[in-house]
């Protein structure tokens, strides 16, 4: 199957469709030529193939008029679609792109954090379709059709929270980096039920590393909350 | 990250085929190993397909067993009434894997095909013979203190990190594969390999194959069962011995019983001797020691990890006596 789509910065239809496995910065002529010829070949291929939607990249467009190939390369991008905290995107995005890339960098959320990007500290915590997952390795083109909350889309406008009023009545950080992170698994951690004691607390919000070690207070923080009984 | 071209498969023969197309291509499910190791250089797909929208995550009982799909995540699976209450050791060794972020995106076929946490294996500046055969093992004469102490071999000393597989293998699962050739079966204690002299290769997955799912056989092992995981910190890390126990009791009588364990060989460890030197035994610490025992014949640790030489047969009797009610 291939997808066709109108980009709106672009005055002419695209059919989203492959790219060969290019070394940006090589140039060589047979290299040029074999990439040139392998994404002709994908595109006939492509076609026979059912069963499998080919996602974004060469542009048919720029390989017919033997376009420079690194300007091939910068559209080399594929549409998504996404609900950010209740709000629509319409992006385009590079299939390397993180979610937590494309939160940061191209949406400027930078209320997600990047820590280690490697799933190891929860610095990056987001809830996707309401589950707390690490955003460092979700790949955006993963995310299609999926709403994602970050902790910019906790509060009720100028309302806090509940939860990020109790870290802030409990002193739950220090300097404040995991505290984003922190707050979207504690959030999650009572939705899930995992909140029922300190011990239930500590096991579930054990992805999330704290380098000031501020456990005591989150625990307090999460505890309140739960206890609260309020709707989080 | 390499540049990759990313599809996505409407069905299984669409991501079989486009597997078996292209040597370089894999499968995504969780992502939470691949795109580990896609960051890191240590793989590098020109293609990788995501099997996301394939129909194989429910989570179901059929006569005789449940089944899980592939795609179910390792939360779903944890938090499974059917699995609680049949195989609840599944369910203790499902928890105590990585974080409950991870468990919401880990898929039951890609925690099967996680590969070793072994620092030489992502340090790509050392040899390994995982990541490129033939440079040698880093870890056999270097900093070996979460390595192998069971059927390592003189090309690899890396252990599998799994703690589901391990609960799979005590409960005599099934893995469910899919391929041209048709479907396949595998015993779960034939699906991870030994390292040998071919350490590059984690299981006996076939190129082109693709998991579906586990089958679970019913078992007695309902009430009586523990998993125990020993880690540097007291939640999210890998074991550095961990032990799958479940025992069938009749009074004070051992009728069945069931042990593996984790973070110590290549492949989650089945202690079959063990397990026979249980049945028949009084449920007491004496019977337990002596299967724990039987259990370390053939173990040989290296410079920094003999100390798991002690700490299993330990892990394994406490493990034991927690399953029995007797901790």
């Amino acid at each position: 199957m291939v997808f066709y789509s109108k980009m709106p910065n672009l005055n002419f239809e695209i059919i989203f469709n492959s790219m060969a496995n290019k070394k940006p910065g090589i140039t060589t002529e047979k290299e040029c030529n074999g990439i040139n010829e392998s994404r002709r070949d994908f595109l006939k291929q492509s076609s026979l193939l059912t069963g499998l939607a080919i996602t974004p990249a060469a542009v048919l467009k720029a390989a017919e008029e033997k376009w420079d190939e690194e300007f091939a390369s910068s559209l080399e991008k594929m549409p998504l679609k996404l609900e950010i905290n209740g709000v629509n995107h319409d992006l385009s995005v590079e299939p390397r792109t993180t979610l937590l890339d494309l939160l940061r960098e191209q949406l400027a959320l930078t209320g997600t954090k990047k820590g280690c990007d490697y799933g190891q500290c929860g610095a990056c915590t987001v809830h996707v379709n309401g589950k707390r997952v690490l955003s460092c390795l979700s790949l955006a083109v993963m995310q299609q059709g999926k709403k994602i909350t970050t902790i910019e889309g906790l509060a009720d406008g100028e309302k806090l929270h509940p939860m990020q009023q109790a870290f802030i009545k409990h002193d739950g950080f220090q300097c404040g980096y995991c505290t984003p992170g922190q707050i979207m698994s504690a959030v999650a951690c009572i939705r899930e039920g995992h909140a029922n004691s300190e011990a239930e607390i500590r096991e579930f919000m054990s992805g999330n590393i704290c380098r000031c070690g501020a456990y005591p207070n989150i625990v307090d923080a999460i505890m309140e909350v739960k206890e609260g009984g309020q709707q989080v | 990250m390499k540049q990759f071209q990313y599809v996505r498969a409407a069905n299984q023969k669409a991501a079989i085929s486009a597997l078996t197309k292209n040597a370089s291509a894999q499968f995504i499910a969780g992502g939470t190993n691949l795109i580990d190791l896609m960051k890191r250089g240590i793989t590098s797909p020109d293609t990788i397909i995501d099997i996301n929208n394939l129909p194989i995550k429910a989570i179901e009982a059929y006569a005789g067993g449940i089944r899980i799909g592939a795609l179910a995540l390792n939360s779903e699976v944890s938090e499974n009434k059917l699995v609680i209450q049949k195989h609840p050791l599944l369910a203790q060794a499902l928890n105590a894997g990585a974080s409950a972020q991870l468990r919401n995106m880990a898929t039951v076929g890609g925690n099967m095909m996680q590969r070793t946490r072994c620092p030489y294996f992502y340090d790509t500046a050392l040899p390994c013979n995982k990541r490129q055969p033939g440079t040698g093992c880093s870890a056999l004469e270097g900093f070996n203190r979460m390595h192998a102490i069971f059927g390592h071999s003189d090309t690899c000393i890396a252990v599998h990190p799994s703690d589901m597989c391990v609960a799979l293998v005590a409960l005599d699962a099934t893995a469910l594969v899919t391929g041209h050739k048709g479907n396949r079966r595998i015993a779960f204690a034939d699906f991870h390999r030994l390292p040998g002299d071919t350490p590059q290769k984690d299981n006996n997955i076939e190129r082109g194959e693709l998991i579906t799912g586990v089958e679970i056989p019913d078992n007695s092992f309902t009430k009586n069962v523990h998993y125990l995981k020993i880690r540097d910190r007291a939640s999210y890390a890998f074991a550095l011995v961990s032990v799958a126990a479940a025992l069938n009791q009749e009074g004070n009588t051992i009728k069945d019983a069931r042990l593996a364990m984790g973070g110590v060989a290549h492949k989650p460890w089945r202690l079959h001797e063990a397990e026979k030197a249980l049945i028949g035994k009084k449920v007491s610490e004496e019977s337990f020691r002596n299967a724990a025992e039987i259990a370390m014949k053939g173990a040989k640790g290296f410079k920094y990890n003999s100390f798991k030489l002690k700490m299993a047969p330990n892990a394994i009797v406490e493990a034991l006596k927690t399953a029995a009610g007797m901790a």
